[in-house]
C-alpha cells in the first residue's frame, strides 16, 4: 500500500465508472431494482453521515425530509404535465433546496439541544410530519395516498434513468463529503464532535457549521425521496415517512464507519442487498423485523467502530510494524520512511476520521 | 365550554398513566444517561402480557400488575446486562440510543409474530360503566387507571426516597463518581435502575391496555409522546415527568374535544417547540447534573 498520487480521486472515478457501466450488462429487472434501492440508501446514508457522522449529533428525523421531498415532487406534478419523463429529475435540485430551507428553520430550533435531546426532538419531528401527511387531506390526500405521473419509459429499460440519476447523486454526495473532509469545515465539524464547548471557545462558528451541514444533508435526503416517489408512482404517508428509513440510514453508516467517505456506501451495499434478500426469503415482514433488529444489535456490540475504521487501524498497525521490522536497509532511508508514516498518521488523527 | 371542561377532566385522568411511563423513562436516564427508545415497546409488550393473562386465565389487568412488573423487571435487567453494559464509555450515549431502538424493533417483531398485527383491546366487565357528575362523563376505567397510576407512582417514590437502595440510586444520579467512592456499586445500580424503569413501564402497560386498543406498532405513537413529556419536564426529573404528563395530556385532550381529534397528536409537538425555544433544558431540568 504505497501512496499513489491522487489515489483517492482515482478510486472514486473507477467506482463511479463501474457503477455507471452496470446496466449495460443487461441485468434482470429484479436485480437492477435491488441496485436502485441500494443506491438510494447509499446516497442517504452518505448524506446522514455528512451531518450525523461528522458532528456526532444522532439525527433520527431524516426520514421526515425523505417524505417532504417525496410529497414536494408529487404535489408539484399534480399540476404540471410530464411529457419526456425527465422533468421530475430536473426538478430535483429545487426539491433539495426547498427541503434544505425547511431544514435550516427546523434545525435552528432542534440544534438548541445536545446529543440525546436532539435525537428525541428529531424523532418527534418524524412522527409530526407523518401526522401532517395523514391529516392535511386537502393537500396530501391523507391515507388515500398521492398519485404521481407514470414515467413514460420503455418497459425494457424502465429502471435505467432512475439508476443513472442516483449514480450521479451518489457521486455528488461523495464529492461533497470528500471536499468537506479536506477543508476547514471538516476540521470545524470534527472539533464540534470532540468537544463543542471548547470548539466554540477557540472561535469555531459551531451553530453555523452545524446548520449548514444539516441543511445540505436533509436536502440530499429529500432529493432521494423525490426520486423514490417518482419511481413508485404512488405514495402513502406511512411509507414515505417511515422510521425504518431513518434506521436504515443510521445503521448503514454505523456498519461501514461513521465519519468516513466510503463507510456509508459500503454499509449500504452490504445491508440493503442483505435486507432485500431477507425480505424476499422471509416473506412476512414480522420475522424480517426480528432478523433486522438482531443484525443491528450485533453490529453495535461487535463493531461499534464500523468496517472502514477497523480495517484502517489494522492496515496502519501492519504498516508501522513493516517499517520497524524492515531488514537491513540503510538507516537513513529507514528513518525517513518512519517519519513519513508518522506524519501520515498525524494527519489522519488530526482531521476528521 | 362544556367540551372544554370535559376535555380537562379526561386529560387529567389520562395524565396518570403517562406520568407513570415517563417516570420510568426519566429514571433510566437519570441513572444511566441512556434514553430508552424501547420504553414504548415495553409498555405495549406488558399490555399484551396483561391481555394474555386476561383472555387465558381471566385475570383482571389491574390484578395482573404484580406479575407483569416482575416479568418486565427481569427483562429490563437482562437488556441492560446483554446490550447496554458492553458499550464503551466514549460513545455510550450515541450508541445506546441505537441499541434501545433495535430492542424496540426486536420487541415489535416478537409481538407481531406472537399476537399478529390486528388491534387488540382488553374488554373487562366494567369497561363501559361510567358516572355522570354534574353533566360530565367520568368512566370507571379511567378513574381506576388514574388512581392506580398514582398508587404505582407512590410506590416508586417510596422506593427511591425511603430505602437504602433508593438512596444509592439517587446518589448515582447526583454524582456517580462520589457515589462509587462511597461504596455504591454502580454496575448493580445501573442494572437494577434500568429494571425499575421497565417495571414502571409494565405497570403503565397494564393500565394502558385497559384504556386504549393497541397493536405492535402502537409503540411509535407512544414513544414520541413519552419523549416529548420527558424533554418538556427536563430529563432526569420525576417531578418534571409528572408535570410534563399533565401538560401534554390535558392540552391534547382539550384540543381533541374542542377542535378535532386528528390534531391532538400535533399539540405536544407545538408545546415541545415552544419549550425548546424558551427553555431548552426543560421545565425542571438543570444544565448540570440533576437530582431525582
Amino acid at each position: 500500500m504505497r501512496s499513489i498520487p491522487y489515489a483517492g480521486q482515482i478510486r472514486g472515478v473507477v467506482f463511479v465508472a463501474a457503477l455507471a457501466s452496470l446496466p449495460s450488462f443487461n441485468l434482470a429487472h429484479w436485480s437492477i431494482n435491488i441496485a436502485v434501492f441500494t443506491l438510494m440508501f447509499a446516497v442517504m446514508s452518505s448524506a446522514w453521515n455528512l451531518f450525523g457522522g461528522f458532528t456526532g449529533y444522532p439525527s433520527l428525523g431524516h426520514a421526515a425530509f425523505f417524505g417532504i421531498g417525496a410529497y414536494t415532487l408529487g404535489l408539484w406534478f399534480e399540476h404540471h404535465a410530464v411529457t419526456t419523463g425527465y422533468e421530475p429529475f430536473l426538478m430535483l435540485p429545487l426539491v433539495g433546496l426547498f427541503a434544505g430551507l425547511i431544514g435550516v428553520v427546523l434545525g435552528a430550533i432542534a440544534l438548541r439541544t445536545r446529543a440525546d435531546v436532539f435525537a428525541i426532538v428529531t424523532i418527534t419531528l418524524l412522527f409530526v410530519v407523518q401526522t401532517l401527511a395523514f391529516n392535511l387531506r386537502g393537500l396530501t390526500h391523507g391515507a388515500q395516498g398521492l398519485a404521481l405521473p407514470i414515467p413514460p419509459f420503455a418497459a425494457a429499460t424502465f429502471e435505467r434513468p432512475f439508476y443513472y440519476v442516483l449514480v450521479a447523486l451518489l457521486a455528488a454526495t461523495m464529492a461533497i463529503t470528500y471536499l468537506t473532509m479536506r477543508s476547514k469545515l471538516g476540521l470545524s465539524l470534527a472539533a464540534v464532535r470532540a468537544d463543542e464547548d471548547k470548539a466554540r471557545g477557540v472561535g469555531v462558528r459551531t451553530l453555523g457549521v452545524k446548520l449548514l451541514t444539516f441543511s445540505v444533508s436533509v436536502g440530499i435526503t429529500a432529493m432521494v425521496g423525490g426520486i423514490w416517489a417518482y419511481y413508485e408512482s404512488f405514495i402513502y404517508p406511512q411509507f414515505a415517512i417511515d422510521p425504518l428509513i431513518t434506521i436504515g440510514m443510521v445503521l448503514m453508516t454505523f456498519l461501514g464507519g461513521r465519519g468516513t467517505l466510503w463507510g456509508p456506501v459500503i454499509g449500504a451495499l452490504i445491508l440493503e442487498t442483505a435486507q432485500q434478500t431477507l425480505a424476499y426469503e422471509l416473506g412476512g415482514s414480522e420475522y424480517y423485523l426480528i432478523a433486522y433488529a438482531l443484525v443491528f444489535l450485533l453490529v453495535m456490540l461487535l463493531m461499534p467502530q464500523g468496517i472502514v475504521p477497523s480495517i484502517q487501524s489494522v492496515v496502519r498497525r501492519r504498516r508501522r510494524r513493516a517499517v520497524v521490522d524492515a531488514p537491513g536497509p540503510p538507516p537513513s532511508a529507514s528513518s525517513s520512511d518512519r517519519t513519513d508514516v508518522l506524519t501520515r498518521d498525524a494527519v489522519v488523527v488530526e482531521g476528521p476520521r | 365550554m362544556h367540551a372544554l371542561i370535559q376535555g380537562l377532566i379526561l386529560g387529567v385522568l389520562t395524565a396518570g398513566v403517562y406520568a407513570l411511563m415517563a417516570s420510568g423513562q426519566t429514571l433510566i436516564f437519570g441513572v444511566m444517561k441512556v434514553v430508552n427508545l424501547a420504553q414504548g415497546a415495553m409498555v405495549i409488550l406488558s399490555a399484551y402480557l396483561a391481555y394474555g393473562l386476561f383472555t387465558s386465565f381471566g385475570v383482571d389487568p389491574l390484578l395482573a400488575i404484580p406479575v407483569t412488573t416482575v416479568a418486565m423487571f427481569i427483562l429490563g435487567v437482562a437488556v441492560q446486562l446483554a446490550f447496554l453494559r458492553p458499550l464503551h464509555d466514549e460513545d455510550r450515549s450515541e450508541l445506546s440510543l441505537l441499541v434501545t431502538f433495535a430492542v424496540a424493533l426486536l420487541i415489535e417483531g416478537f409481538m407481531s409474530v406472537t399476537w399478529r398485527t390486528t388491534d387488540r383491546s382488553i374488554n373487562t366487565s366494567y369497561a363501559n360503566s361510567s358516572w355522570s357528575v354534574g353533566g360530565y362523563q367520568i368512566t370507571l376505567v379511567r378513574l381506576w387507571a388514574f388512581l392506580l397510576s398514582i398508587a404505582a407512582l407512590g410506590v416508586l417514590l417510596l422506593l427511591l426516597n425511603r430505602t437504602r437502595f433508593g438512596r444509592a440510586i439517587r446518589a448515582t444520579v447526583q454524582n456517580p463518581e462520589s457515589a462509587r467512592l462511597l461504596g455504591v456499586e454502580s454496575n448493580r445500580v445501573s442494572a437494577i435502575g434500568f429494571g425499575l424503569g421497565t417495571a414502571t413501564a409494565a405497570a403503565a402497560g397494564s393500565i394502558y391496555g385497559l384504556l386504549y386498543p393497541f397493536n405492535p406498532g402502537s409503540h411509535y405513537d407512544l414513544i414520541s409522546r413519552l419523549l416529548s413529556i420527558v424533554v418538556l419536564g427536563g430529563l432526569g426529573s420525576i417531578a418534571g415527568a409528572i408535570v410534563g404528563a399533565l401538560i401534554v395530556s390535558t392540552s391534547s385532550a382539550v384540543v381533541a374535544a374542542t377542535i378535532s381529534p386528528a390534531w391532538s397528536e400535533m399539540t405536544f409537538f407545538v408545546i415541545l417547540i415552544l419549550v425548546l425555544l424558551l427553555r431548552p433544558q426543560g421545565i425542571f431540568g438543570t444544565t448540570g447534573r440533576g437530582a431525582i
